[in-house]
């Protein structure tokens, strides 16, 4: 009675699948281009398709498809798409009060995918992020790995691995932070380390129930959320984000990853420049949050700028990341250039935004790099990606541009301004708002 | 002792600037005790007494906020004080002048609103000296009376190049207190001091009220049940300036004897309707940036805005009134009441002709102070232009506070308070490899 409708919306899904399944070959050209791969480029082309990257090299030898579109970036600097490995962007939340250990707790399932967060993070050429729940608890949940595509939902922004699941890690944190003393909270340090241990003998007798069930399904244990998430860390296929500041409390994280054999990455790590040696010993990666100033709280009264090339230079792994709120998303860079200010070599600074991080969440194979076959992720920037004076023009991820400074509706978001507020504030810590944690440690009522 | 040669000398070329820099880390990384030692050291090194030093500062520019940038410029400097600023080939230095050297020469910063000195780096009850919360209405609180000059955060403002700051009672209740304006030679309160009553820190909006029922966020004291919401809080400033209006009265009686006592509160309070101690508002939401300029106008008041993340909505109205603004940190975090905070409000701002200075703010968590110098580049960096961000810690920032007579700019006369760096000061990768506080040398860096 009403075909109209109906065969209006079939041709809209034919004409969406045909451009999933084929879109137009592209080229950008003309910028120097830093690959991460290799040495930068001086005049580069970049070509992709279907939203991976099909070349990048010099102008005049790199053919150009016929058909193309050609982008002229001419007086520009294009660089792979940055990743963040550790944000709250999107208002998640991980474990409540109820207790120190939550690895059933799913940043999947409280992510506000419109948040102005995410815009926020688009704008300062971040393409992959590491969402994490806040570090309040021992274990505060499951982590997701993002593409920062454009989305409706939190479902349009995660990346699917082989098996289908959700790219994402395990979020733990050792130190104060979780050292509440109430609610089977850890009072100490050493409480903290022993609940933490306990926890991973528990998945290890879990798993190995599964094991002697042999597939018999009379014979597996009750579904356990949490310990199947412990396993699948003691398994290999979810990385431990450690959030750890004090020498000591890293060195803790070294001692529990050694005896239950987990990957882990240490994050902050305010006084990783105090074991450098040992952390480089256990090659064991670091992801470091820059700040204007050391303090705040008594565990990161020592840190130093020089952290990253302290690390560097002994070897580690580094990467930065935002910890959005705590620094903006904006300014990624910044955190890059303020290591380079502090003795790290410029081209691991820029690797720390990139390469390095997609290693740190284990996806390397598909991102912080401009190599054929790669996403096709990536920025346009105006400037040198170390100078203040630069400013994010473009970025792609997987061959769509998701913002360009040019547009009045991007722009508000890279600068601010009346309609680019958050919508809500990420939950950090340990209680129901940063803000919170930042009353307490000012003696306020919690 | 030289603490400057601790690294190699200043040099012009930015290219053995980062040579010295990369070998000066090489070593230090190369033990793990080093690097132990030298972080305390580095850091928060006690600084030598050379005030009565004899220098002169080279400079491959010299941007003096005082007349034009000199190109190989020469700043003397004797008994603290600035003898002459002139190019290098027309400016003989002295014999026995101590010679520092500089890509970039300018006046030392100055931090407009600050909260170092009360709001300690370790974030302890012990160090927190910048909100008494007994109550919302506390004028009388002098900044003179809880800054602690050696609070390391104090000495890490200096080393990018900060000499001077108007520090004090943070923005987080109704009247929090007085700030003071104070050099960063980090001596003592009552040695370093410019302006022991510089101005009075009132807040207007979220951050200035205090919630009754929960935590109280960053709002204001928490023994107090008022103010708990904007108008109330006006209703309550208000209330306490008819109050200062009318014990100004009764001090004037003929009648000795019907004179009332001496009131701290409404002697602070009259300072801002005499002018010679402004209130300084912290207002961020457009409402009450309004509500301050309204309350100015009833009360004949000298203030000060402050923070003003809304300031491009209500732009006209704060041009007309005439008042400075303080602008709040560039890169301050965009929650509540700063939820429109833009980075191209200081550029807005000065555009319309509106006075403007830079500041660090308060911080309650990390980091535990911003730097003014990274404020004012990223402000640079988006539409208020290097020269107009340079004067907005410098020259414009002294017109601001009333100081400068004393600093603010390179001239003779002045005090020598200078910054030198290895580059464009508000590049990223630029460092500060020295600060003149007064004659003293700061150069404990490069930072």
């Amino acid at each position: 009675m009403h075909p109209r409708p109906l065969s209006c919306l079939a041709a809209l899904l034919v004409l969406a699948a045909s451009v999933g399944a084929q879109e137009k070959t592209q080229v950008f050209q003309g910028a120097q281009i830093i690959p991460i791969a290799g040495e930068p480029i001086a005049h580069g082309v970049l070509v992709i398709t279907d939203g991976k990257i099909v070349a990048v090299g010099s102008v005049g030898q790199v053919a150009i498809p016929a058909g193309a579109e050609i982008h002229d970036a001419t007086g520009k600097v294009l660089m792979p798409g940055l990743i963040d490995s550790h944000s709250h962007i999107g208002a998640g939340s991980g474990g409540d009060g109820s207790g120190p250990i939550q690895p059933d707790a799913r940043v999947l399932d409280s992510l506000d995918a419109r948040d102005a967060s995410i815009q926020k993070a688009r704008a300062g050429g971040i393409t992959t992020v590491n969402v994490m729940p806040g570090s309040g608890h021992l274990i505060s949940g499951q982590t997701l790995y993002l593409k920062l595509r454009e989305a409706r939902t939190v479902d349009d922004l995660l990346i699917k691995l082989p098996d289908g699941s959700n790219a994402g890690g395990l979020k733990m944190a050792n130190g104060t932070n979780s050292m509440r003393g109430t609610n089977g909270f850890p009072g100490t340090r050493a409480k903290s380390a022993a609940l933490v241990r306990e926890e991973y003998i528990k998945a290890q007798e879990y798993r190995d129930k599964i094991k002697r069930a042999n597939g018999d399904a009379e014979k597996m244990p009750p579904r356990d959320l949490a310990l199947e998430e412990i396993v699948e860390v003691l398994d290999g296929k979810r990385i431990v984000q450690n959030h750890t500041h004090r020498h000591d409390d890293i060195l803790t994280v070294l001692r529990l990853s050694k005896e239950f054999g987990f990957k882990v990455v240490l994050h902050h790590v305010s006084e990783g420049w105090k074991v450098a040696d040992e952390i480089a010993a256990a090659h064991v990666p670091c992801s470091v949050i820059m700040i204007d100033s050391p303090g705040g709280k008594l565990e990161t009264k020592d840190a130093d700028w020089r952290t990253p090339a302290i690390l560097e230079k002994a070897g580690v792994l580094v990467g930065f990341h935002t910890d959005d709120p705590i620094c903006d998303s904006r300014r990624f860079l910044r955190s890059a250039a303020l290591a380079v200010r502090a003795g790290m070599t410029r081209k691991g600074a820029l690797e720390a935004v990139t390469i390095a991080n997609a290693k740190i969440i284990g996806l390397d194979a598909r991102v912080g790099s401009l190599e054929p076959g790669k996403d096709a992720d990536f920025i346009i920037l105006s400037a040198d990606p170390l100078s203040v004076y630069a400013h994010v023009e473009q970025t792609w991820v997987e061959g769509r541009k998701v913002f360009d400074l040019s547009k009045p509706a991007d722009h508000l978001y890279a600068v601010g301004g009346e309609g680019a507020g958050d919508s809500r504030r990420a939950q950090l810590c340990c209680f129901t708002s940063a803000w919170d944690l930042i009353a307490a440690a000012n003696g306020g009522a919690q | 002792m030289n603490l400057m040669n601790r690294y190699p000398s200043p040099v012009s070329s930015r290219n053995s600037r980062s040579e010295s820099w990369r070998s000066s880390s090489t070593w230090f990384a190369s033990s793990v005790r080093c690097a132990a030692l030298l972080a305390m050291t580095v850091t928060f090194a006690t600084p030598l007494a050379l005030r009565a030093e004899n220098i002169a500062v080279t400079g491959e520019t010299v941007y003096t906020m005082a007349g034009a940038t000199i190109r190989h410029g020469v700043i003397l400097i004797h008994d603290g004080k600035i003898e002459s600023v002139g190019p290098a080939d027309t400016t003989k230095i002295p014999a026995g002048y101590r010679v520092l050297s500089a890509t970039v020469v300018t006046p030392g910063l100055i931090d407009a609103h600050a909260t170092v000195g009360l709001s300690g780096l370790l974030n302890q009850a012990q160090d927190q000296d910048m909100l008494e919360k007994s109550s919302s209405v506390q004028p009388e609180l002098r900044a003179i009376d809880a800054y602690n000059a050696k609070d390391p955060l104090v000495a890490w403002v200096r080393s990018y190049g900060v000499t001077t700051v108007n520090t004090g009672h943070a923005p987080a209740a109704l009247i929090s207190g007085q700030t003071m304006i104070v050099k960063t030679f980090g001596r003592t309160a009552d040695e370093d001091v410019i302006n022991p009553a510089a101005m009075t820190a009132v807040t207007l909006g979220r951050n200035g009220l205090t919630v009754v029922e929960g935590a109280p966020g960053q709002g204001g004291p928490s023994a107090s049940k008022s103010p708990g919401n904007r108008s109330k809080a006006v209703a309550m400033l208000r209330a306490e300036l008819i109050k200062a209006q009318e014990y100004a009265k009764k001090r004037e009686a003929k009648d000795e004897s019907k004179r009332p006592g001496r009131d701290l509160k409404y002697e602070t309070l009259l300072r801002a309707i005499d002018g010679s101690q402004p209130l300084l508002i912290n207002a961020n939401k457009q409402q009450d940036i309004v509500s301050a300029l309204r309350i100015a106008k009833e009360f004949n008041l000298k203030i000060v805005l402050d923070g003003c993340a809304d300031a491009p909505m209500v732009i006209d109205q704060i041009k007309a009134s005439g008042f400075p603004v303080i602008v709040h940190p560039t890169m301050q975090r965009t929650y509540e009441d700063m939820e429109n905070l833009s980075v191209e409000t200081a550029g807005k701002l000065h555009a319309a002709g509106i006075p403007i200075a830079m500041q660090s703010s308060y911080e309650a968590y990390v980091p535990k102070t911003r730097v003014v110098l990274f404020e004012a580049a990223v402000a640079a960096a988006n539409g208020l232009g290097y020269e107009a961000a340079l004067a907005s810690v410098t020259s414009d920032a002294a017109k601001l506070l009333g100081i400068a007579d004393r600093t603010g700019s390179l001239a003779a006369g002045k005090d020598a308070d200078i910054a030198l760096y290895d580059g464009d000061p508000f590049e990223y990768t630029s460092h500060c490899i020295g600060t003149i506080v007064g004659g003293e040398v700061f150069a404990d860096g490069p930072h």
